[in-house]
C-alpha cells in the first residue's frame, strides 16, 4: 500500500550500479598505479552499501554480515597496496 | 517479513535517506571522472565514504528496527569501523602519491608519462 | 598497575563491541566476552606504545557534533564543485598550516577528522611536528581554512589531550 520505499530501493541500487561502473572506468583506465588503487578502494565501498541495499531490499541480517566483512577485507586489501606504492613493501621487518 | 507494515513516516525518511545515500555515492564516484588529477579524486571518494555510507546506514538501521519491532544497531559497527580505517587508506594513498611524483620528477624533469 | 585506568577503559570498548557483534545478553555470551576482552586486553597492554589522557569530555561531545555538522556541509560543497562548472574543479592545491598541537593522540584525532571531511586530505607533517600541509579541493581562501581548523578543531583536541 505504501509503494515509497520499494522505489528509493530501485533507485539507490540503480545509482550505486552506476557508481561502480565509474569506479570500474577508472580502474581500467587511471594513469597511475595509485588511481587504480583509489578506484578500487571506491569500489568496495560501493559493493558494501550495494549489499546494505540489498539487505534493507530483503529484509535480512546476513547481508550486514556481508557488508560487515566486505569492509574488514576491503581495508586490508587496500592499505596494503597503498603501503607498498609508499615503500616498496607491506611487512617491514 | 512483508513491505507492507512500516508506518509511514518510516517508509517516508528510510526513502529520503538511501536515495540521498545512493545520490552521494553516485556524485562521490562521478567526481573520479571529473577530477582532473589524483589528489583532487581523493576528496571525491570520501564523499561515498562518509555520507553517503552513513546514510544508507541509517536506513538500514531504521527499517531493521521497524522489522524486528526492537532497536537494533549493529550497523554503528561498520560505521565505527570505516571512521577508524577510512582515513589511514587515504592518507597513506596521498604519501604515496606526494611520494612518487617527487620521485619522478627529480629523476625527468620532463615527463610525459604523467598527466596528472 | 600504572596502567590500569586506560586498561579498563579499553576492555570495556572491547567488550561493548563484542556484545554488539553477537547481538545478545545471553550469559553465555556475557561470560565468553569478558574472558576474551580481559585477555586481548592484558596481551595488548605491552605493545602500545603511549598512554592517552583524555579528559573534559563534554568537549569531545561537542567536537564530535561539530565534525558531524562539518562532514554534512563539506559533502554538499564538495557535491556541487563535482557537478559544477569546470572551471571550479581545477583550483585544488596543498596549503600549510602552523601548528600548536603535540599530543600524538590529538595529532592522530585531528587527522582522522580532516581526512573525514571531504573537501581536506592530511597530506604530511613536517618533522618538528609545527606545521601541516593539507590538501584542499576549494583552495580559494587560505586564510579560512586556517581559521577553520585551527578554532574549530585544533582548540578543541588541545583542550582534551593536554
Amino acid at each position: 500500500m505504501n509503494g515509497m520505499l520499494p522505489w528509493a530501493i530501485s533507485f539507490a541500487l540503480i545509482a550505486v550500479a552506476l557508481a561502480m561502473i565509474f569506479a570500474a572506468i577508472r580502474l581500467l583506465r587511471g594513469p597511475a598505479a595509485e588511481d587504480r588503487v583509489l578506484a578500487l578502494d571506491t569500489l568496495y565501498v560501493n559493493g558494501m552499501i550495494l549489499v546494505l541495499t540489498l539487505g534493507i531490499q530483503f529484509g535480512s541480517r546476513f547481508y550486514f554480515d556481508i557488508a560487515l566483512l566486505i569492509a574488514l577485507f576491503g581495508f586490508v586489501g587496500s592499505a596494503a597496496m597503498a603501503k607498498f606504492l609508499l615503500r616498496g613493501e607491506v611487512i617491514e621487518p | 517479513m512483508t513491505m507492507d507494515e512500516i508506518p509511514f513516516w518510516a517508509d517516508l525518511l528510510g526513502s529520503l535517506l538511501l536515495i540521498s545515500g545512493g545520490l552521494l555515492t553516485l556524485i562521490g564516484s562521478l567526481g573520479l571522472l571529473r577530477l582532473p588529477n589524483l589528489f583532487a579524486r581523493m576528496h571525491g571518494v570520501t564523499l561515498g565514504n562518509t555520507l553517503g555510507l552513513g546514510c544508507v546506514l541509517l536506513a538500514s538501521i531504521l527499517i531493521a528496527s521497524i522489522h524486528a519491532e526492537r532497536f537494533v544497531f549493529q550497523e554503528v559497527l561498520i560505521t565505527l569501523f570505516m571512521i577508524s580505517t577510512s582515513p589511514v587508506t587515504t592518507i597513506l594513498l596521498m604519501r604515496s602519491g606526494i611520494y612518487r611524483k617527487r620521485a619522478d620528477t627529480e629523476k625527468e624533469p620532463v615527463s610525459g608519462q604523467d598527466t596528472n | 598497575m600504572k596502567r590500569w585506568p586506560s586498561l579498563t577503559l579499553f576492555t570495556v570498548i572491547l567488550f561493548a563491541l563484542w556484545l554488539l557483534l553477537n547481538d545478545s545478553l545471553a550469559p553465555g555470551q556475557l561470560l565468553l566476552g569478558l574472558i576474551l576482552t580481559v585477555i586481548i586486553a592484558a596481551s595488548t597492554a605491552a605493545i602500545r606504545p603511549l598512554r592517552a589522557h583524555p579528559h573534559h569530555l563534554l568537549t569531545a561531545v561537542g567536537l564530535l557534533f561539530v565534525v558531524l555538522i562539518d562532514i554534512i556541509r563539506s559533502n554538499i560543497a564538495v557535491a556541487g564543485i563535482i557537478l559544477g562548472p569546470a572551471k571550479r574543479r581545477f583550483s585544488s592545491g596543498f596549503m600549510k598550516i602552523p601548528l600548536d598541537l603535540r599530543d600524538p593522540y590529538g595529532l592522530a584525532a585531528l587527522a582522522c577528522i580532516i581526512t573525514a571531511t571531504p573537501g581536506t586530505i592530511w597530506a604530511g607533517l613536517s618533522p618538528d611536528g609545527g606545521t601541516l600541509t593539507i590538501h584542499v579541493l576549494d583552495l580559494q581562501d587560505e586564510g579560512a581554512w586556517v581559521r577553520t581548523i585551527k578554532q574549530r578543531y585544533e582548540r578543541r583536541l588541545m583542550e582534551i589531550f593536554e
